[in-house]
């Protein structure tokens, strides 16, 4: 099974850490993975993305031109993105941050509200990690128990005690 | 080999250099190779070696000369701009017989040019990389893994032939993240660093580093010794990657990033009956003239994919002397070429050749 999935948000917002647990998460089992970032005149507040792909075969070109998977957390993401997701493509969308809807109609669209629900659960920073929950969950992407292994190898050593609020991010994308 | 860990490709150089037993690195900040500069300057200092941010990009490697000349391993790593201002020094290393790597993560160009990924530094980095009659061994890892390999190939061909060996990167490779691992060594065995300028301790005769010779009957007859040294690499390190080409009749020639989009557009290809396959060059100098030259009667045509205006494509049609079409796919500037339009393009040369 091969996913690609485009992560796209602000700087600031976990976009290319989200990318870096699942294709940790990838690799602990065993699949083919690639991680490539946007790179460019960018800080905190700018736009980020990041190309993931989780693939049984050798993976060619690291980069999604056309997303069958957006994860968007941001207007300017969507806005950009929209038009090159893959027909019968999944577009993911924080809904906190993205009040209008997606226009396409051939599109499968999740709308959750990860900023809301960070801040309600004293989770501020960790929209990002709900988002991934709710991606594995739909498109059966990795369990939860892969997840938390790559999260034990992303989050540094000096932020270990990150790790549970972490996890419990993911599962509330995941129960969402 | 270790457990597999994700790492940049720029990362996973800066590691590679120092399981290489590289101490030594000189260099200047540049946009996209920032992270092997940030790798090291945080891990080098641990291993008890020298990491020096310096002045220029000048500067640094008349330090890499100088660090080469006292026979210890070095490393200077830059992109596209600072690559040209580093290549003086890179011609009195080659002048000076000294091994040395010399990384260019690619951007675009020409002059500042801008920051996104682009292989237009080819006929530089194969042709031109400062003045006089000089070669560079040039490698073109196509993924992190190589990128490793690699590196580790580019320390032991430095020293096994006393030649700078430049490690030609890009954008795409130096930011992007996947599963590798270190090798242990090379397990080669090198000759001894016995021209290093290390003290006599007044036991035995001086030894001097010197790119001058003012006696052009002398100049002549250091300048044709080396060629013989370049003619025997032509003839035993040319490298290549073959896939898909057993029954190719179009043949794709692509390195770096660009091959691995290029792999994805075979892959369509063949899915649609086309018999499409590709060389890939993993030594850019020597070029693997012998690979296209025995592609060339099988293949229909070649098509060169290439993020610049088309400079390899000039290697391919000399190294199978014009005798098929070798046709070009590329984007510059930083853009990258799609698998598709690849597709498009193999579908377009094969006409109805189907």
């Amino acid at each position: 099974m091969n996913h690609e999935i485009l992560f796209a948000g602000f700087g600031g917002q976990g976009i290319l850490f989200a990318g870096k647990v699942l294709v940790y998460a990838g690799m602990l089992e065993g699949r083919q993975v690639s991680w490539l970032p946007s790179y460019g005149p960018e800080m905190r507040g700018g736009t980020a993305n990041c190309s993931v792909i989780i693939s049984d075969d050798p993976i060619g070109s690291p980069i999604i031109n056309d997303p069958a998977i957006l994860v968007a957390m941001n207007l300017p993401s969507l806005d950009k993105f929209e038009d090159l997701i893959q027909k019968d493509g999944y577009a993911f969308i924080d809904s906190t941050l993205i009040t209008r809807k997606v226009e396409r109609n051939d599109v499968k669209t999740f709308y959750i509200p990860a900023t809301q629900m960070a801040q309600d659960n004293g989770m501020k920073g960790l929209a990002n990690m709900i988002m991934l929950g709710k991606v594995i969950r739909e498109l059966g992407v990795m369990d939860m128990e892969s997840i938390k292994k790559g999260l034990v190898k992303v989050i540094p050593e000096r932020k270990k005690d990150m790790l549970e609020v972490n996890l419990k991010a993911v599962q509330m994308g995941y129960d969402f | 080999m270790a457990d597999k860990v994700l790492m940049k490709g720029n990362e996973a150089l800066a590691e590679a250099a120092m399981c290489a037993g590289c101490r030594h690195f000189f260099g200047y900040p540049i946009t996209p190779q920032t992270e092997i500069s940030a790798y090291l300057s945080k891990h080098m200092p641990k291993v008890g070696g020298t990491f020096l941010q310096a002045e220029s990009e000048v500067a640094a490697i008349n330090m890499v000369l100088g660090a080469a000349a006292a026979g210890v391993r070095v490393m200077t790593s830059s992109s596209s701009p600072g690559i040209s201002l580093k290549s003086e020094g890179i011609s009195y290393i080659a002048g000076c017989d000294l091994p040395a790597v010399i990384v260019n993560v690619q951007r675009g160009g020409p002059g500042l040019g801008g920051i996104q990924p682009s292989q237009a530094d080819y006929y530089q980095a194969t042709r031109g990389l400062g003045h006089g009659d000089f070669h560079m061994i040039v490698l073109a890892p196509s993924t992190v893994q190589e990128v490793i390999d690699l590196t580790f190939e580019a320390f032991d061909l430095a020293d096994l032939y006393r030649m700078p060996v430049l490690m030609l990167s890009d954008g795409i490779l130096g930011q992007m993240m996947e599963p590798a691992s270190f090798p242990e060594g090379t397990g080669r065995t090198l000759p001894e660093k016995d021209w290093a300028v290390t003290g006599t301790q007044g036991k035995r005769k001086k030894n001097i580093v010197n790119s001058l010779y003012l006696q052009p009957d002398e100049l002549e007859r250091k300048v044709m010794e080396r060629y013989e040294r370049y003619d025997a690499i032509k003839k035993t390190e040319q490298k290549c990657e073959r896939f898909m080409m057993d029954d190719a009749e179009y043949v794709v020639v692509a390195y770096g990033a660009s091959a691995r989009v290029a792999k994805n557009a075979i892959v369509a290809a063949r899915a649609e009956g086309m018999k499409v396959g590709m060389i890939r060059p993993i030594t850019l100098w020597p070029f693997p003239v012998d690979a296209i030259r025995e592609a060339t009667e099988q293949a229909k045509a070649f098509l060169t994919v290439e993020l610049s205006m088309g400079q390899m494509i000039d290697d391919v049609r000399l190294a199978c002397e014009c005798k098929k079409p070798v046709h070009l796919c590329n984007r510059t500037g930083g853009m990258i070429v799609k698998p598709q339009e690849v597709l498009a393009k193999l579908k377009e040369i094969s006409g109805g050749a189907k």
